[in-house]
């Protein structure tokens, strides 16, 4: 057992999306909100192995994609700044702020560093005590309780030149916020590793109050079938439910050290998405008592708020409202190599995986 | 999978490729077991109970075919 092979299993797949075809009986519209799934479904060309009754949209669900523009900014704002050092994973300094990036300020001399961990940065903070290590703490409820292990750390150990500048977010409330905007849809494909954490009880208020069915999905083709057979079959029998395909992860509750993590650093607040703009109590910033390590209040900046390309459409992509092929600088001014918008950069994000995997 | 042990550290094998993971989040971590790694973090250990029963599916789908 390798957890992998066996859930790319081709007998397997044929069989489920023969049965997936002979369950339809109406159209179906389902939302994979996770951008992992995004990415995992037309990687292994799930959209072919089902009928044309059912529609995969994509949701808000990569964290580089809907980290706002002001978030950006400020990152870049501090990257001038003397002795700092911006150190963050990967995907984000691709992302465009408001008239520069990570990547451009780090060409032209600043000090922008990428790690696979939040331990890395800590790491970078002990062996360089004259400068501020501004870590960028981003993602949802899979992420942040690795951030708050770092931050703990940090204060357990006194680093004085270690901050926090926090864009984590948490999900439930954008996916009520998509329900509340009138986004027509029969469910969610919710998002597997953010329920390792969470538990799948943070998402049976969807199936409560606005009767959508809820499936917790691998992210093999076998797991995102197998959900997909799950939805269907609870929209035939009428009975919306929350359930979890991936059972092999995934339990009601969740990863309880995990949350206790969490909930001992960071407090939820109001903040900023791509595409949807302020949601109340969606983001997590760090507590009072971590208010030393916390880059808002150590070093605070007022930025003069500048809007995004407008002919840039990653809010409504990210709303499920629009496909990247509807966007007009789809694979002409924006690319992988050129980014225009956040969902073009990472992995993830819905422009990026369909430029990788649709042919023109 | 995990291939050693370093207090509160391991050493995880992706792939065949060798990456460092934080245990704080899981517990009674061996080496030989499988773990969901996230941003250099073990959030989860992978139940093999779980993952074998997810596949039994492969039976049902078959055995709905025969009837």
């Amino acid at each position: 057992m390798k957890y992998i092979e066996e859930y790319r299993n081709q007998e397997l797949i044929l069989k489920l999306s023969d049965h997936i075809k002979n369950s339809v009986t109406r159209n179906y519209s389902f939302m994979e909100v996770c951008g992992g799934h995004t990415s995992a479904i037309h990687r292994f060309g799930i959209p072919s192995l089902l009928p044309p009754e059912i529609t995969l949209i994509s949701g808000p669900g990569c964290p580089v994609c809907v980290t706002a523009t002001d978030f950006i900014d400020k990152a870049i704002a501090y990257s001038q700044m003397e002795n700092v050092t911006i150190v963050t994973f990967g995907d984000l300094i691709r992302v465009p702020g408001s008239s520069s990036s990570l990547e451009m300020e780090k060409a032209r001399g600043a000090d922008v560093r990428i790690v696979f961990s939040g331990l890395e940065a800590l790491n970078i903070a002990r062996s360089e005590p004259d400068k501020k290590i501004i870590f960028l703490g981003i993602g949802f409820e899979t992420t942040a309780p690795g951030t708050a292990v770092t931050v703990r750390t940090a204060k357990g150990e006194g680093l004085k030149n270690f901050l926090l500048l926090s864009a984590h977010k948490i999900m439930p409330p954008v996916m009520e916020a998509i329900v509340r905007e009138g986004i027509k849809i029969d469910g969610f494909i919710c998002p597997g590793h953010v329920a390792t954490i969470t538990g799948s009880g943070i998402f049976k208020f969807l199936s409560v109050k606005y009767s959508l069915g809820c499936v917790i999905s691998g992210f093999e083709p076998v797991d995102i079938l197998q959900s997909v057979l799950m939805l269907v079959r609870q929209i035939n029998t009428k009975s919306p439910d929350t359930e979890i395909q991936y059972s092999r992860a995934v339990t009601t509750d969740g990863n309880l050290i995990a949350q206790n993590q969490m909930y001992n650093v960071f407090e939820r607040c109001d903040v900023n998405w791509r595409g949807f703009g302020n949601i109340s109590a969606s983001g997590l910033r760090l507590k009072a008592e971590y208010g030393d390590l916390d880059a808002d209040k150590r070093i605070p900046l007022i930025l003069k708020q500048l809007g995004d390309n407008p002919s840039c459409i990653c809010g409504d992509i990210l709303r499920g409202l629009k496909k990247p092929e509807n966007c007009s600088l789809f694979r002409k001014k924006c690319t992988p190599e050129n980014p225009v918008g956040a969902c073009m950069v990472s992995a993830e994000g819905a422009c990026n995986t369909y430029f990788k995997y649709h042919s023109k | 999978m995990v291939v050693a042990l370093d207090g509160q550290m391991a050493d995880v094998s992706v792939g065949g490729a060798l990456f460092k993971a934080g245990l704080h989040m899981v517990e009674n971590v061996r080496p030989g077991d499988y773990i969901l790694l996230h941003a250099g973090f073990a959030i989860q250990k992978i139940s093999k109970e779980d993952a074998i029963e997810t596949l039994k599916l492969l039976d049902e789908l078959k055995k709905f075919e025969n009837e």
